[in-house]
């Protein structure tokens, strides 16, 4: 029993050190497009994501405010009349572009609200994915008081 | 977490409401270090067991992260909301559809 405990801690062990170690990725975590969000310009954020080519489109709705007073939080809608398989929102003057991608499935409406960060007033892509095609809105928002730094 | 999940014709409504610093790594103390960046860049909803929506995000998704999205399902509904960090920190909640 003792001797049988002993191994299972010893297990344990072993395999607490690997995720530590991150031999043992948590699942999903690979499924975060590291480069798409480090990339610095706008262009190869379009690039990475394969929405080089994208045009605008009435299908897509994009909503956000035209003066942010705070640039920590400005709230932005995105919604499109065709089936989205994935939204992107990339703020163009941002230290790096891309602020966040949702990835929807067949049962998820083409909607998705969520709060973003802007450093300065800069145009704010909203990139909709349906049927292999990407689309865009652009908006200008200005910001009186930046959110990346201090 | 907090989460609302509500359930009208067939649609169901998903607010969640991440505590979170989301440190971008850009940001200065009062001493003029650095912080480093520390973020949530995962996010994803399973509603019966079947996943439903992933939100990548980078640091400049807001400090206390919200998401709103919608998706065909019912009241009752089990849905697993799971977050991971650049620290490999990690949260899982769960919630019934109502």
């Amino acid at each position: 029993m003792d001797h049988q405990r002993r191994e299972v801690m010893r297990f344990a062990s072993v395999f607490g050190l690997m995720a530590s170690v991150g031999l043992i990725a948590p699942a999903k975590a690979e499924a975060w497009s590291r480069a798409a969000f480090a990339e610095k310009s706008l262009d190869a954020v379009f690039r990475v994501l394969g929405a080089s080519g994208a045009e605008t489109s009435s299908a897509l709705t994009f909503t956000a405010p035209e003066i942010a007073e705070n640039g920590a939080v400005v709230p932005v809608v995105v919604s499109s009349s065709s089936s989205a398989e994935q939204i992107a929102i990339l703020v163009e003057k941002n230290p790096n572009p891309l602020a966040a991608q949702f990835f929807f499935t067949a049962r998820t409406e083409s909607f998705v609200a969520a709060r973003i960060k802007m450093a300065e007033t800069s145009r704010v892509y909203a990139l909709v994915k349906a049927g292999g095609i990407w689309t865009m809105a652009v908006k200008e928002i200005k910001v009186t008081l930046g959110g990346c730094g201090g | 977490m907090r989460i609302r999940a509500q359930e009208n014709k067939g649609r169901v409504d998903v607010k969640i409401l991440i505590r979170h610093d989301m440190e971008s790594g850009l940001r200065k103390t009062e001493n003029g270090n650095l912080v480093p960046a520390w973020y949530i860049h995962t996010l994803k909803v399973e509603a019966q067991g079947t996943e439903v929506f992933n939100a990548q995000f980078g640091p400049a998704v807001s400090r206390d992260p919200f998401v709103n999205f919608r998706y065909q399902g019912a009241k009752g509904d089990k849905l697993i909301v799971t977050w991971m960090d650049t620290q490999n920190d990690s949260r899982r909640d769960e919630v019934i559809v109502s």
